[in-house]
């Protein structure tokens, strides 16, 4: 265990490597449910060079290597289930190119959001990228790589669809680019070459250690708004949905449910938020959304909360804080939730259950979908809140989480960056020949089963 | 659940048919105002109960005060013809209901009423307003917002409550009889509405108007005159009480503002636009918006007054756009005093 440390301190230096138990323990868990497991070593390496020494240190020793962003998955993805090493990319945060005329930015993978984010406003004030509603503090390699969703996903889909391409660091030590920044100079694109980007996207670092990858960049409009859409009867979400995506004006699409505040309660709200140039065309582009969903208006059945602008202001935050604030709800700050990734139809059950769910469960919720593309599909969201400092309280959320993925399977979903027991009830739904074909890519890039090892395993 | 008191006798020899021959937003003829009126006499369904913006006007326009806008209000109420959407509607009624965490506290005059405003506490500072008491919050919510939702009933059920709660927590254990209202609404509603309503008030509600002229008079040799062109946001509540406009005129003679002749004001005055944007008729309340705007413009205004704190954030943004600087009317005049101002 000794050599191993001299090793790594030879590669990142004695400050950036630790085998103490302070470390160990903060690396040992997320802020979700998941039981903590720690890692025998912590590691952040601060170029690919150090990434693939590392790699190769650990093929070496059969060392089990867990690759983390912000450690912020909330789903335990990178506790390191069998030990072994946590790679921290957080030193690997640098901005490296934006280019404003094929609008991409390449970054290294522990750039945060927050930090990409206020990079633009202050150097391309015209260009954005779409955030989650997560801390600042995530990564974009992290959200991209387990296909997140965000600010901007009703105009450019899930964020793994916004990558242009990336560098990685595989299992065996050979470093990979992949799409166009392959072949040219550019990281425009993933096509026109064959697509190897799927090998790294929504494996949970189980098949290489991305170093680099390139997001697309949108349009930062000068003129914003929100509209709120407010219903009571959660079998119409779906055609709304369908109707205020189809008009392609909306940037985010966004419903939210929830007990608190009370005037929240018993109601579906659909935040639609849209950009412009101008004021005339903000307010064409209002005009469009709201004709889309005459019929409903006719009918008196919903319509658009009348929010001064100072009221919307919170609305149009990216990240959302309110999110924040309702992790904490039962005070202790523990939070996690089923994202589940769903046909836009399935609304009105996914609601009930969830309800459901959470009402038998005792457990603080906060219900919502972020709808991808044009109603292409939605990332239907079960939050919990729970005191970490009480396990009879992360217990009912533990066992709320894993009724929810058990019902979204249920119905037809999919948990979204699933936790290790959900994972598993993925795979015994999963066709058998997929999975298989799974275990033989793994097997091919990563022989000797170092990278994360208990993810996607049966 | 009181009844309304209206005469009907007196709408039925009505020759003018004011209420909806004025209307500034439906366009009907004497005759067409007649037949529709008679049929919401009868309980029956009209076009005005769809199309009315709920601005209010009509109840000033009747030259006999005979509530002409709370009885299209029951109408609608009774015969479901909603102005906003349902869900929108019962949001509201949720979000301003009563929350139960009023503590009796002891004040002492003047009792100055923020109603569900009470984040514009920071607002009641200065001279005008030294040893003021400030209560507010939604146990004190004047309730008379729901005629702009068909929902007379809420107002039936929730302003008596109202009324007690004011007495019961604050002015009957403290000794006081007068409220000021700081919002238009609230005066309108104790003073004009709830007797309309057959709802007994039993404390002496002041305008803030009327309570700023009085101060402002005391202050006089403090005041440094605005000598600047100023519009005033007439609030839609403000139909129900326009005895109370001269005070508006004695307020802007008093702190050297002056105010223009405009086309939107008085009688004529345009609603702020939030009422037809709840009844999502976004285009009229861009178009009212823009004709008021104008008018506001057009006359040199370098400010624009408000006294309802709704109006205020709605226009607050394309006032300030069009480069006039939106206030308060409370603020204004402590600007006269020489006070830096609040928000």
């Amino acid at each position: 265990m000794e050599e191993i440390y001299r090793e790594l301190v030879k590669i990142v230096g004695e400050r950036f490597v630790s085998n103490q138990p302070e470390e160990r323990f903060l690396y040992s868990r997320d802020p979700g449910t998941m039981e903590p497991h720690a890692p025998d070593w912590v590691v952040m390496p601060n170029t690919t060079e150090e990434v693939q020494k590392i790699v190769r240190l650990a093929n070496r020793q059969k060392i089990p290597l867990v690759p983390m962003g912000g450690g912020l998955v909330l789903s335990g993805l990178s506790r390191p289930l069998q030990g072994g090493m946590v790679l921290d990319m957080k030193r690997m945060n640098r901005i490296l190119e934006v280019n404003e005329a094929s609008s991409y930015v390449v970054v290294e993978a522990g750039a945060s959001q927050g930090m990409l984010q206020a990079y633009l406003k202050k150097h391309h004030p015209r260009l954005k990228h779409s955030i989650p509603d997560a801390p600042p503090i995530a990564t974009i390699g992290g959200n991209v790589l387990i296909h997140g969703s965000g600010h901007l996903s009703a105009a450019g889909g899930f964020h793994s669809e916004m990558l242009n391409g990336l560098e990685v660091v595989l299992p065996t030590g050979e470093v990979a680019r992949i799409g166009s920044c392959s072949a040219s100079p550019y990281w425009f694109s993933r096509s026109p070459l064959p697509d190897l980007a799927g090998l790294f996207l929504g494996w949970h670092g189980t098949t290489g250690v991305v170093t680099k990858l390139a997001i697309k960049l949108f349009p930062a409009r000068p003129w914003n708004d929100v509209g709120i859409f407010v219903i009571e009867d959660p079998e119409l979400a779906p055609d709304i949905i369908r109707r205020l995506a189809r008009v392609q004006v909306a940037e985010d699409i966004l419903a939210w449910m929830s007990p608190k505040p009370d005037w929240a309660k018993g109601f579906q709200m659909i935040n639609i938020a849209y950009g412009a140039e101008t004021k005339a065309e903000l307010t064409l582009k209002r005009d469009l959304i709201r004709e889309s969903v005459r019929p409903y208006l006719e009918r008196k059945v919903g319509g658009f909360m009348p929010l001064p602008p100072d009221m919307k202001v919170r609305f149009l935050e990216a990240p959302q804080s309110t999110l924040a604030v309702f992790a904490d709800v039962n005070k202790g700050g523990g939070f996690e939730y089923v994202g589940a990734i769903m046909p836009v139809e399935l609304f009105a059950p996914a609601f009930r259950k969830g309800l459901e769910i959470a009402e038998s469960r005792k457990v603080p919720y906060s219900l919502g979908a972020r709808i991808v593309g044009l109603a292409h599909c939605m990332m239907f969201f079960y939050a919990y809140a729970f005191n970490r400092a009480d396990q009879a309280d992360v217990r009912r959320a533990q066992t709320a989480l894993e009724d929810t993925n058990a019902m979204v399977l249920e119905m037809g979903g999919i948990p979204w960056k699933a936790e290790t027991p959900a994972q598993k009830q993925i795979i015994k739904k999963m066709d058998p020949n997929t999975f298989a074909l799974m275990n033989r890519l793994r097997a091919v890039l990563d022989p000797q089963g170092i990278m994360n090892p208990g993810n996607w395993e049966a | 659940m009181s009844e309304l008191k209206y005469d009907q006798k007196i709408c039925t020899k009505c020759e003018k048919i004011d209420c909806l021959t004025r209307c500034q937003h439906i366009a009907l003829d004497l005759e067409e105002a007649r037949q529709e009126w008679m049929k919401i006499l009868a309980g029956r369904d009209s076009r005005v109960l769809h199309e009315c913006l709920t601005c209010y006007a009509c109840e000033e326009y009747c030259p006999y005060h005979n509530h002409p806008f709370y009885l299209i209000v029951d109408r609608q109420e009774e015969l479901s013809a909603w102005p906003v959407p349902v869900p929108l509607t019962k949001q509201q009624i949720a979000m301003m209901a009563p929350k139960g965490q009023i503590v009796a506290q002891k004040v002492s005059a003047p009792v100055i009423n923020l109603c569900s405003f009470p984040m514009l506490a920071g607002s009641i500072q200065g001279k005008l307003f030294a040893g003021a008491s400030i209560i507010g919050g939604n146990d004190l919510f004047c309730n008379i917002m729901w005629l702009h939702f068909a929902k007379n009933s809420v107002i039936r059920e929730r302003l008596p409550k109202v009324i007690n709660n004011l007495m019961d927590y604050y002015l009957k254990v403290s000794g006081v009889d007068e409220l000021i209202c700081f919002h238009d609404e609230c005066f309108g509603t104790y003073t004009q509405l709830a007797p309309a309503f057959g709802i007994e008030v039993p404390f002496k509600p002041i305008h803030l108007f009327e309570y700023l002229t009085k101060k402002l008079t005391e202050l006089k040799k403090e005041i440094r005159p605005i000598n600047a062109k100023v519009a005033y946001q007439r609030p839609c509540s403000n139909r129900l009480v326009p005895e109370t406009q001269h005070w508006v005129d004695e307020i802007f003679k008093l702190i050297g503002a002056i105010r223009p002749a405009r086309e939107y004001e008085g009688e004529n005055a345009l609603c702020c636009g939030m009422v037809v944007q709840a009844a999502q008729r976004d285009d009229r309340a861009d178009a009212i918006q823009k004709r008021n705007l104008d008018d506001m413009a057009a006359v040199g205004a370098r400010y624009c007054v408000f006294n309802c704190p709704m109006c205020f954030m709605t226009l607050k943004g394309m006032v300030a756009e069009r480069g006039m600087t939106p206030i308060l009317i409370s603020d204004l005049c402590r600007i006269a005093l020489g006070e830096g101002f609040w928000g």
